[in-house]
């Protein structure tokens, strides 16, 4: 379980989050939705401790993120993390690409670490490019690969942070068919996404985020069928016209 | 120079038309010999610390404006000057260095201070993403300088890398300066001696060229080879 206490979080005098309370249960998937700017993606970043936090705590199967003794990179391998923007590593193979952190950091052999790349590379889809370079890649393979590689290590929550923003629309339906795919496959996912009908239809819950604060959460069918607040209506007028 | 005079004494295998002779190969070989070892020397040694100062210049704000001034006077002094400056601060000193040595301090220096500059280049080129994306792993910042920021920042550096390795191989030369005789050196004592400017001037362009060019030819190879 990912439990988000009063989190409150600035960069210098900018206030981004103020003052956060959520709670992601075990095999859910919460869609995070939210004009751009609103601090979503600042949410994910402290949730697996790339951003510190002023105030609140965050805390992950117990353990608190931002806490002194915390060893972050072990929390960090339960919290699969994929990005906007493509971020495979331009040197590596795309197998080299998945295989690099179970070697590095779980000290796992070579041919093991190769093996356990190849089936994660498969189970996206990405079995006939194993030996491909990134460059080689389309923007969606790039961010299957992305996928992949953070699901090599084997995390209990996946967190997305508008994976599809950056793609041509066409290649669009091939990632958010392997995010249906873990949904399925029982994977507790944090999606945030502009993509209101893919929310609405895999998410479990929606919440809505506002200038650094959630301005509604409830069951995704909810939130964007019947929303409870003004401002969620406002937001998914203007998204959804 | 001992070997010189026997050079001079000892006429055996004269060649035609020209005052050299076989003995003075010997003495060239030294010089060349002295070439490469400054290089090898100064390359090593200036690499190794213009990597570290590179990375702390690149890590550290401290480092980064504290070295500045520093920096640029390695930059824009001459090094013919500087290589007097040393030897003179040594002498003040009461030292008595091997001129070998003060070469290869001098452009270990000079090395390094252009070798930070690359290494800086090369890391800041990498996408801090890609470092947050080895951290988001679970990487630490050793795991992901090592894997991820370091080969990267390699493929930037190495073509400037390898143009200053070949500016230093010339660069020897002026450690004649100080009193020592490599390649360059040897032959304007010949040329005096011999009047045979340009067979000698050619010889040791050649030569020269020969250790160099291999260098380049690598260096073209690796980069194709690690093109990304
Ligand atoms: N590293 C940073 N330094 C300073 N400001 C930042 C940084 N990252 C994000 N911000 C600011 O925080 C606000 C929220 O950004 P973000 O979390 O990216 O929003 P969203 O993902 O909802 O679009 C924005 O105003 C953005 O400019
Ligand atoms: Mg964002």
């Amino acid at each position: 379980m990912i439990e988000i206490h009063n989190v409150h979080k600035a960069f210098g005098s900018l206030k981004v989050i103020r003052g956060v309370d959520l709670e992601i249960k075990k095999g859910e998937v919460l869609c995070l939705i939210g004009a751009s700017g609103s601090g979503k993606s600042t949410l994910l970043q402290c949730v697996n401790g790339l951003e510190p936090i002023q105030q609140g705590e965050i805390q992950v199967d117990g353990i608190s993120v931002h806490a002194k003794d915390t060893n972050l990179n072990k929390l960090r391998q339960k919290l699969g993390i994929v990005f906007q923007q493509y971020n495979a590593f331009p040197h590596l193979t795309a197998l080299e690409n998945v295989a690099l952190a179970p070697r590095v950091v779980k000290r796992i052999s070579k041919a093991e670490a190769r093996a356990l790349a190849s089936k994660h590379l498969k189970h996206v889809g990405l079995g006939d490019k194993e030996d491909v370079f990134p460059s080689r890649l389309s923007g969606g393979q790039q961010q299957r690969l992305a996928i992949a590689r953070a699901l090599a290590m084997e995390p209990s929550y996946m967190l997305f942070d508008e994976v599809t923003s950056a793609l041509d629309p066409e290649l669009v339906g091939e990632v958010l068919d392997t995010l249906r795919m873990l949904k399925s496959e029982g994977m507790t996912m944090v999606v945030v996404t502009h993509d209101i009908v893919f929310a609405r239809e895999t998410g479990d819950r929606i919440a809505f985020f506002k200038d650094g604060r959630i301005c509604e959460v409830g069951e995704a069918w909810q939130v964007v069928n019947a929303p409870r607040e003004e401002h969620t209506r406002q937001f998914l007028k203007r998204v959804l016209a | 120079m001992a070997r010189l005079q026997t050079g001079l004494n000892v006429m055996q295998f004269v060649l035609p038309y020209s005052g050299l002779q076989w003995s003075d190969l010997p003495f060239m070989l030294e010089g060349a010999w002295r070439t490469i070892m400054l290089t090898i020397m100064a390359g090593s040694l200036g690499t190794l610390l213009g990597v570290i100062v590179g990375w702390l210049r690149e890590t550290f704000v401290s480092f980064r404006i504290g070295l500045i001034p520093f920096i640029d006077v390695i930059r824009s002094v001459p090094l013919i000057i500087q290589f007097i400056l040393v030897n003179s601060f040594q002498s003040i000193l009461g030292l008595q260095f091997d001129p070998f040595w003060i070469g290869v301090v001098t452009l270990s220096i000079y090395m390094a201070v252009l070798t930070s500059e690359l290494v800086r280049a090369g890391l800041q080129s990498v996408r801090p993403e890609l470092s947050r994306a080895g951290r988001s792993l679970g990487m630490s910042y050793w795991q992901g300088f090592l894997h991820i920021r370091a080969p990267l920042a390699i493929r930037t550096a190495l073509p400037g890398w390898i143009g200053a390795l070949i500016a230093l191989t010339k660069d020897t030369a002026l450690v004649s300066v100080i009193g020592y005789i490599e390649l360059l050196r040897a032959a304007q004592v010949l040329i005096n001696r011999s009047n045979e400017a340009l067979l000698i001037l050619a010889g040791v362009g050649l030569f020269y060229f020969v250790i160099c060019y291999p260098v380049s030819l690598y260096a073209r190879r690796l980069e194709r080879r690690l093109a990304i």
